[in-house]
């Protein structure tokens, strides 16, 4: 495998490196090995944003769709911005609401899609398992961006190249994840890939909101935030779906704050050098406080651009497979 | 003119439990009735003689009394007369549909219906079950006398169970008067929300609502001390879990009237299955852990389950071809019920073959007090001849059946029907058995 900074020169040509599974639809599907080479190319891709023309040649003539069920401005702007940095024809499918509203069904809108040939479908679903079904049918590469409840691949890939650049090793971090768990699909990917990493993953968050057999996912569970805090490296805060709650979870936001809102003093629990993590959007003064969001602790932003780097990882390994 | 057509099946083993017989014997019909049952019995000139093939045995037909024929309404998925074809080619006699149509089978008008289309078919016997309510809406009682008067076996409001607790008592007092069983799909609702899957490690893992088997033991305790306080039988559908056994367990050691129902897949299929997010593991009750497996086989076997059925539950393809969460559930069962038992129960050792056909046949006619379950002299003649070695490869784009929604499909298996009998017509031989030809010059 040649290093990956060949393959970046502007008439670089790629290597038979990759990814052995076709899709990225779960951590689970991946191996240590094949997390470490995303991680270890999109470092090698954070370069290409530091220059003044910010594009490679990569995806060159590969078209790739996004095709978003969901609404995201941060998610599909990454993968856009990943997108275009590696010169791929890019296409953006914003369905409102479900395809069934529409008429027409995902599967339909997908044999569509793949009657036009595209190599990879960037697929954002509120049903978990929409990659799969996406996957099923198509031969072109599928990236989940998030299906409902279920995973989030490419954040916790982001949150992990975060971790490990500030950290320098996420083997042996105590990393607290803290928030709406039973939603989150960011916590399902993250739990995976933090424990393949070596790291000690402890969750909290409301007992309405705890996950349904949690302890055979071997991470410690806690509705006590100052336990949860309590000499962590990594504070990783998950947000509030504003929309889901009904009033059954808890009772108001204000009660939410009061328990388990990231306040400066709660964080004092924490390493003096400890980071504070959220995938976004915040709910400033509701899952976190904004001194805490804004303050020194806060890698919030460097998620957001280690995300593109990431994502520009994934296609690439995606679209090198197609080659092979 | 009196049918006095003569019939005689010889040289297959015999199981019938109400008579105990369970043996080599022959069996002769006439006039669409058992006529004779025993050793080498003597062959009038005149008598079809069909020799039952090598390792043969001879059962009093299955009755399968929980499936969905979806019609009227939804004949895109089933119609009576592919859903009864389907039934004889699994081996069923009889069949017991759910009221779930569109309209609900909650007047006689919509019973006489579905009994018209099969008497038009004239396969398997239909027994519909009314609904319990008034469009199945859980608000007021349906006109239970009517739907009785009109053919109803039971009542059930199948899928919606009833969730007020006094009208759940007094749907179960006034069926009460004609001798009908109210059948129960146990689940508490609102407990149940909007879940797709089983809550365990699975679903969790998978971003998938969960199912808490506590919505449906919740139920099932409910109407087993309703059953209790009227003294009115209760049937309980599909149960899948660990704790509804509990509770009917319980129920059954005081005295109540009350008796369940397991279905092949909840008996072979556990919720790991659910990776991969195949729809064809999509159904109400959902498939359950291994402890609840272990739990139904045990149930299975000391008599506190009485029935298989099937909860042949049809859907179109383009429905279940769809995201896990907006398909709809169900999956069919009735032309893999008998090779998946045979199979996974009696050839393991679970069961023995009687108390198969006590669980298929004998017990099911028991509880909806209607014909068959016995090969006793003077009943009709409707019998399901098995064949316990068969090997079968399930193959779903051969079914019988509009619908190919299955989870067994592709799966070998050990044992299938050679022949379905209702009321002393070969009505199905299955090409695929070895020694069938009799039975198909028969038809």
């Amino acid at each position: 495998m040649p290093p990956i900074a060949d393959v970046l020169t502007p008439d670089g040509l790629a290597a038979p490196v990759g990814l052995r599974t076709k899709d990225l639809l779960s951590i689970g599907d991946l191996l240590p090995e094949e997390i470490y080479l995303i991680l270890d190319t999109a470092e090698a891709m954070k370069e290409v944003g530091t220059r003044s023309i910010k594009k490679v040649p990569a995806l060159r003539g590969r078209t790739v769709v996004n095709l978003f069920f969901e609404a995201s401005t941060r998610t599909r702007t990454s993968f856009e911005v990943a997108q275009k940095r590696l010169s791929a024809d890019t296409i953006n499918i914003a369905a409102s609401g479900s395809s069934v509203v529409k008429g027409e069904t995902l599967a339909d809108t997908v044999r569509n899609l793949e009657a036009m040939a595209p190599d990879i479908i960037v697929v954002r679903h509120q049903s978990a398992g929409a990659g799969h079904l996406v996957a099923r049918l198509c031969r072109a590469r599928v990236i989940n961006a998030g299906d409902g409840m279920h995973e989030h691949p490419t954040q916790a890939l982001l949150d992990a190249l975060t971790i490990r650049e500030r950290k320098g090793t996420i083997k042996g971090l105590k990393v607290s994840i803290i928030g709406d768990l039973l939603h989150s699909r960011v916590l399902r990917s993250n739990v995976q890939l933090l424990q393949v990493l070596g790291a000690d993953v402890s969750v909290c968050g409301p007992a309405t909101m705890m996950l349904p057999d949690m302890a055979r996912l071997g991470v410690r569970a806690t509705t006590s935030i100052d336990e949860a805090v309590e000499g962590a490296d990594v504070v990783m805060l998950l947000r509030i779906q504003l929309e889901r709650m009904s009033g059954y979870f808890f009772p108001s936001l204000r009660e939410y704050f009061q328990l388990f809102g990231m306040t400066p003093e709660r964080l004092r629990r924490a390493k003096p050098d400890a980071i504070i993590m959220h995938p976004g959007p915040m709910n400033r003064g509701v899952e976190i406080a904004s001194d805490v969001a804004d303050g020194p602790y806060s890698v919030i932003l460097e998620q957001v651009a280690n995300g593109v780097a990431v994502r520009m990882a994934v296609l690439y390994l995606l679209a090198d497979e197609l080659q092979s | 003119m009196v049918d006095d057509t003569r019939i005689m099946l010889t040289g297959g083993h015999l199981v019938d439990p109400t008579n105990s017989v369970n043996g080599p014997a022959d069996l002769l019909i006439v006039g669409g009735r058992v006529a004779a049952v025993g050793r080498d019995l003597p062959i009038d000139p005149g008598t079809t003689v069909i020799e039952v093939p090598r390792h043969g045995v001879v059962c009093p037909g299955f009755i399968d009394m929980h499936v969905h024929l979806r019609e009227p309404g939804d004949e895109h998925k089933e119609t009576v007369a592919t859903g009864v074809a389907a039934a004889v080619a699994g081996g069923f006699t009889a069949v017991a549909c759910m009221p779930n149509t569109t309209p609900v089978n909650d007047h006689a008008g919509v019973t006489r219906l579905i009994r018209g289309k099969a008497a038009d078919v004239g396969l398997a016997r239909v027994y519909p079950v009314g609904a319990a309510t008034k469009g199945r809406d859980g608000e007021q009682l349906a006109e239970i006398g009517e739907l009785h008067a009109a053919g109803c076996v039971a009542i059930s409001d199948d899928g919606r169970p009833i969730a007020n607790a006094l009208l759940m008592r007094r749907a179960l007092e006034y069926a009460s008067m004609f001798d009908m069983p109210v059948i129960d799909h146990c689940e508490d609702r609102s407990l149940a929300g909007d879940g797709v899957a089983h809550e365990g490690y699975h679903a969790t893992m998978l971003g998938l609502r969960g199912l808490p088997a506590a919505a449906e033991e919740i139920i099932a305790g409910r109407d087993v001390g309703l059953s209790g306080l009227t003294g009115s039988p209760v049937h309980l559908a599909h149960l899948s879990s660990r704790g509804s056994i509990r509770a009917v367990r319980d129920g059954k050691t005081r005295g109540v009237r009350v008796s369940c129902e397991v279905t092949p897949h909840h008996l072979t299929l556990t919720d790991d299955r659910l990776a991969g997010y195949d729809t064809n593991y999509k159904m109400n009750p959902p498939l359950r852990e291994a402890a609840d497996l272990d739990t139904l086989l045990d149930a299975v076997r000391d008599g506190t389950i009485d029935c298989i059925a099937t909860d042949h539950a049809p859907h179109h393809y383009d429905e279940k071809h769809a995201e896990f969460d907006s398909a709809p559930f169900g999956v069919i069962g009735l032309e893999t019920a008998v090779s998946v038992c045979l199979d996974r129960l009696v050839h393991p050792g679970h069961v023995t073959l009687v108390r198969l056909v006590e669980l298929m046949s004998t017990n099911p006619a028991s509880i909806l007090r209607v014909p068959g379950g016995t090969l006793g002299v003077g009943v009709p003649a409707d019998i399901t001849v098995l064949a316990p070695e068969l090997s079968v490869t399930v193959d779903s784009s051969a079914f019988k059946s509009l619908a190919r929604n299955t989870p067994f499909d592709g799966w070998r298996l050990r044992g299938g029907v050679t022949a379905t009998i209702v009321g002393g017509r070969v009505v199905y031989a299955n090409a695929a058995a070895k020694g069938a030809e009799p039975f198909t010059n028969a038809m």
